[in-house]
This record gives C-alpha cells, structure tokens and sequence, in this order.
C-alpha cells in the first residue's frame, strides 16, 4: 500500500513536471509539442534520475558513517565539484561537457582525498575521520575556489555560482541518457550492501560478528555513493537536502531496513525533485530560480520538523 | 581429528601496533562442543585480545589459532558467523529498530544478498527469541528495553545465528543479581542442553567458579592457570593475580572468593 501510494506520487510528479511550464501547451499536444518533447521530459527524467542518486547516496552514507546527520556533501564532494567547475571558467574551457566534466573531476579528486585521509591510522575508514576529512576537503575547496573568484573579473563566474547553487536548465536527452547509463552500476551496488548497511549500524566489530565483511562493505558503499553523487553534481549542481530529507521521511515511514530503505529513498528522492524544479521554472516564470534554493526552502522547515519529532520522541 | 573441538588456539602470541609489550603471549585454550570456559583476569589482561585471536579477527604473531580444525584467518566472516554467535561488550545504536528486527540480523550470515527473508529465518528468530524468554519484547524498540532485557535480545540474536559456540564478552557487566543469575543459568542450559560450545569473559569470579566447567585465568596476557575451578582459584594464585587479599571458601563444591578489607596505603 505504501509502495503503491510512493509510485503512484513518482509518477504524478513526473505528469506534473511534463504538463506545467512558463509556456503553456495544451493537454491534446502533449505528445507532439516540441517544448515536451525536447525540453520538459528529458528535464523532468533528468530532475527524477538526480533526486533519485542524491536520495539512495544519502541514505547509504547516513548508514555508513553511523550518523543521521549525514547527506551526500558531507564528505567534500560538492567543494571539490565547485572548485572544477570554477576552474574551468576560469581556464575558458569551451565546450557543452566543459563545466560537468571539470565539476565530475573536482568531485572525484575531493572523493580521492577524503577516502585517502580516511584510512589514516589504520586500514578501516572510520566514520569520524572521514567527516572530519570531509569537512576539510571542502573548506580548503570552498577556499581556493573563492581565491579564483577574487581573481577573476569574468563575468561567467556569477553563472558558476548560480549553476553550483542546482539547476537542471542544462537538461537534454543526451544528459539524461549518460545518467541513465552511468547510475544502475553505483544503485545496483548500494542495493546489494543493503543488509550489511544494517549490521553496520551496530559497529564495525559487532557487524563483524554477524557475518559482514566490513571493510568492503565501507569501501563499496564509499565509493557508490560518491560517484552517484558526483555525477549528480556534474549535471545539476549543488542540489542541497534531498539527500538529507528524503532518506529521514523514508526512514520514518518504512524503518531502516536498508533493503526496502533505499528503493523508497530513491523514488522519494526523484519525486521531490521533479516537483522541486518544476517549482523553480513556474514560480517567477519567465525566470528560474536555482532549484537548489526551492529544495532549501522546503527542506529547511521539514527538517526543523523531524528534528522537533526528534527531541521529543 | 577431535570433531567436538571447536576453538583452539595453541601459543598464540600477539602485540597490537606500536604496544610497548605483548597483549597476549603463547597462551593456549581449547573449547569443545558441550563445553563452558570462563576467561577471567584483571582489566588490561588480554582477555578480549584472547577472544579477537580465536575468532580470526586479529592475526597471532606466533602461535596457532584454528575454528573446527581450520586456520581462523581462512574462515569468511560469512561462514564464521554461522559457526560462532557473538554478544560483544558494546555495540552502537544509530538508527532505532524493534526487538525482533534486530533479532533478524543474527540471520545475515545465512541469506543471500537478493533474497527476501524465508520463513525458516522467521522460524529461527521466534525460536531464540523464545529461548531467551524475550518473545513479549518482540515488538518493543531496543532503546525501552531495561539493562537485562537488552542483554536477553542480544543473546536471541546469537542464537538465531544457529551458532555451534556462544562468545560472551562481560554479558552482566551492568547486571542485578537476578539478571545476572538468569544469564548465566540460560548459558550453562544451553550448553547442557543444546550442547553448545560456551566462552565467557567476565569479572564475576564466584559465578566464573559456579558455573563453568573449565577457566582460563590470565595476568598481563599470560595464562596463569587453566583448569577445573577448583585447580585454578586458589587463593594464592587469586590474590597475585587480582593484587588483593581474599579468602576461598568453598560452596557447592566451587570455590567462592570473599575478598577481604585492606586500609589504602
């Protein structure tokens, strides 16, 4: 009944991210109106595709570092993408792949550190020092991409920082395909280390006990979630608390149970942010505003919400 | 082949990185099916080093570990848990969960990653849980749960695993009498009953004494003395051990250890 009711929604959410928009297309055109066709659809699969990773991510990395507080920025990712993407207008890469594979490189080379920095002391990636690592990466990212910015005079870095803030106005079916081919791989391994993600929360030595190889288990999930993550930035920026959101209502409705967790995380993640960017082309139409601020906007009250349910419960 | 041999180490030697000295040194311990072997010693002895070594979770720098006549090292977590079931000292609570939920988890080791849950793994919870006389807490969450209901919930957990060996590391530590007597009880039952190999690490020499068959005693990682209670708890070798005064008295047959007063220097 559940599942039904949060498909039923994944879908209602895509009908309405295809039929709403700036310009109006009347319901008997839908199937052969070009703004449908080449903008509003691969926009509207694209926006459920990225909602979708960043909410399975989040809810694999909350499990990994044993902390519900974790989304998938947490360790560094976005500070390294910000810095590629950055750099790359900086350098005047041209190109429509430019800024989403400069950003994918800086997300990837932020994974690389902190992963690296996690195992210092010891071969396992303890959850403490991967935060810590995460927090640093992305500072010392934030920093110097703001170095390049005070450098520069050119004009495009004000749509750099726009872009980083979430937008998926780079929509096309050419994005939406490379995401569809890129993301089963990282999905199909998050969902395969659903069960030890349950052991895991009980501690590494107790999980060890109950038959989880541990430490694969870390790297697999690490390296899942960052890359599900990266690419998600690399075509839609910076799109901040469908990580973090998502995974919390779905935890609350369906436990956590990362079996069923994560498949509802998933199709919660990608109904929240077609509806989010449908929002965000309607609300100041002809403008839009970065889908990023409209899932800030709502998450932030929701969160405070489950916080409150939280402290009281 | 001693096929009821399940644990055994044979001088196992171990220093942990950058340790100034051994946390064990060439101790050797056996545990065969039917079987309960106390681990006792002072903080700091070695007693969960001793514990992580059989179990293939640190590797001897000397010495022998083996599970069923095979090196420890070579078992898969997966397959070791289907052997041996576990109640650590500590374990995390990061996300709540309901008693029987958790008590699931002791199945892992015997699902396969795609598969649902079967209705012989549901068969196996509610049988630990009922082992364990923890079946009215089956929907309650872990965090309601009291000091000696928890540690009853545990226990179903390693029994679901299906374990031929219990591992208990300190299971009373924050006990009352009454739970701590209920613990070691249903212990020392399924040894006697399911024959089920038992290691239990704990302070509580009196009930070490009562009710295992054998103990291991050990001081600065080294094997003081092995045996029958009776063998072993003197109360020259105690008072060395401990650094304290007692007298031993024995009750049941057992040897009791009343420790005595002493003025602080």
């Amino acid at each position: 009944m559940k599942w039904l009711a949060l498909i039923a929604l994944a879908l209602a959410s895509l009908v309405c991210a295809v039929m709403l928009g700036p310009s109006h297309v009347p319901t008997a055109e839908l199937f052969s109106s070009p703004i449908v066709r080449d903008l509003r659809l691969p926009r509207a699969l694209l926006a459920f595709l990225v909602g979708g990773a960043l909410g399975t991510a989040g809810a694999s990395l909350q499990a990994l570092v044993r902390n519900p507080l974790a989304d998938p920025y947490l360790l560094g990712l976005s500070g390294g993408a910000g810095l590629g993407a950055v750099a790359a207008i900086a350098l005047h890469l041209a190109g429509p792949w430019a800024l989403p594979l400069a950003a994918f490189a800086g997300a990837l080379g932020a994974m690389g550190l902190v992963y690296r920095l996690g195992l210092v002391g010891g071969a396992e990636l303890d959850p403490r020092v991967l935060i810590l690592a995460g927090v640093a990466v992305g500072a010392f990212a934030a920093a110097v991409t703001t170095a390049l910015v005070s450098l520069s005079d050119a004009t495009e870095l004000r749509n750099a920082f726009l872009w980083l803030w979430g937008g998926l106005s780079g929509a096309s079916w050419d994005t939406v395909r490379v995401m569809a081919i890129y993301t089963p791989l990282p999905l199909a391994v998050l969902y395969a280390a659903a069960r030890p993600l349950d052991l895991l929360a009980l501690g590494d030595e107790p999980a060890r006990h109950l038959g989880a190889d541990v430490e694969r288990v870390k790297r697999r999930v690490y390296v899942a979630a960052s890359l599900l993550t990266a690419a998600a930035v690399a075509v839609s920026g910076v799109i901040g608390f469908v990580g973090l959101i998502v995974p919390h209502v779905m935890r609350t409705l369906w436990g956590h149970h990362h079996r069923t967790l994560l498949p509802a995380a998933f199709l919660g993640g990608g109904t929240l942010l077609a509806l989010a960017d449908t929002l965000a082309r309607t609300a100041i139409a002809p403008r839009e505003l970065p889908v990023g601020i409209v899932t800030a906007l709502v998450g932030v009250p929701v969160f405070t919400l489950l916080l409150r349910r939280w402290t009281t419960a | 082949m001693d096929d009821r041999l399940i644990l055994a180490l044979a001088g196992v030697t171990f220093r942990y990185p950058d340790a100034a000295r051994d946390a064990v040194t060439d101790v050797s311990l056996a545990v065969r099916d039917g079987e309960c072997v106390a681990l006792l010693g002072p903080n700091g002895s070695g007693k969960t080093t001793l514990l992580r070594l059989a179990l293939g979770l640190l590797r001897p720098a000397q010495g022998e570990a083996a599970i069923l006549g095979r090196a420890a090292a070579l078992w898969s977590r997966r397959e070791l848990a289907r052997l041996v079931g576990v109640v650590p000292q500590r374990e995390e609570t990061s996300f709540p969960l309901r008693v029987r939920d958790a008590v699931l988890l002791g199945r892992y080791a015997r699902l396969s990653p795609w598969s649902g849950e079967r209705p012989e793994d549901r068969a196996a919870v509610e049988r630990a849980l009922a082992q364990c006389d923890a079946t009215d807490l089956a929907d309650r969450w872990l965090t309601t749960l009291s000091g000696g209901e928890f540690q009853r919930v545990r226990l179903a957990r390693a029994l679901a695993q299906e374990p031929r060996a219990l591992v208990l590391d300190e299971p009373t530590a924050s006990l009352d009498v009454r739970h701590e007597m209920e613990l070691f009880e249903r212990v020392r039952a399924l040894v006697d009953r399911e024959r089920l190999a038992a290691v239990v690490i704990t302070h509580q020499v009196n009930l070490a004494a009562r009710f295992a068959d054998r103990v291991l005693l050990l001081a600065d990682g080294r094997a003081v003395g092995q045996g029958t209670p009776a063998a072993v708890l003197t109360r020259e070798t105690v008072e060395r051990v401990f650094r304290w005064p007692v007298a031993i008295e024995p009750f049941d047959d057992r040897p009791q250890m009343i420790p005595l007063r002493q003025p602080l220097p």
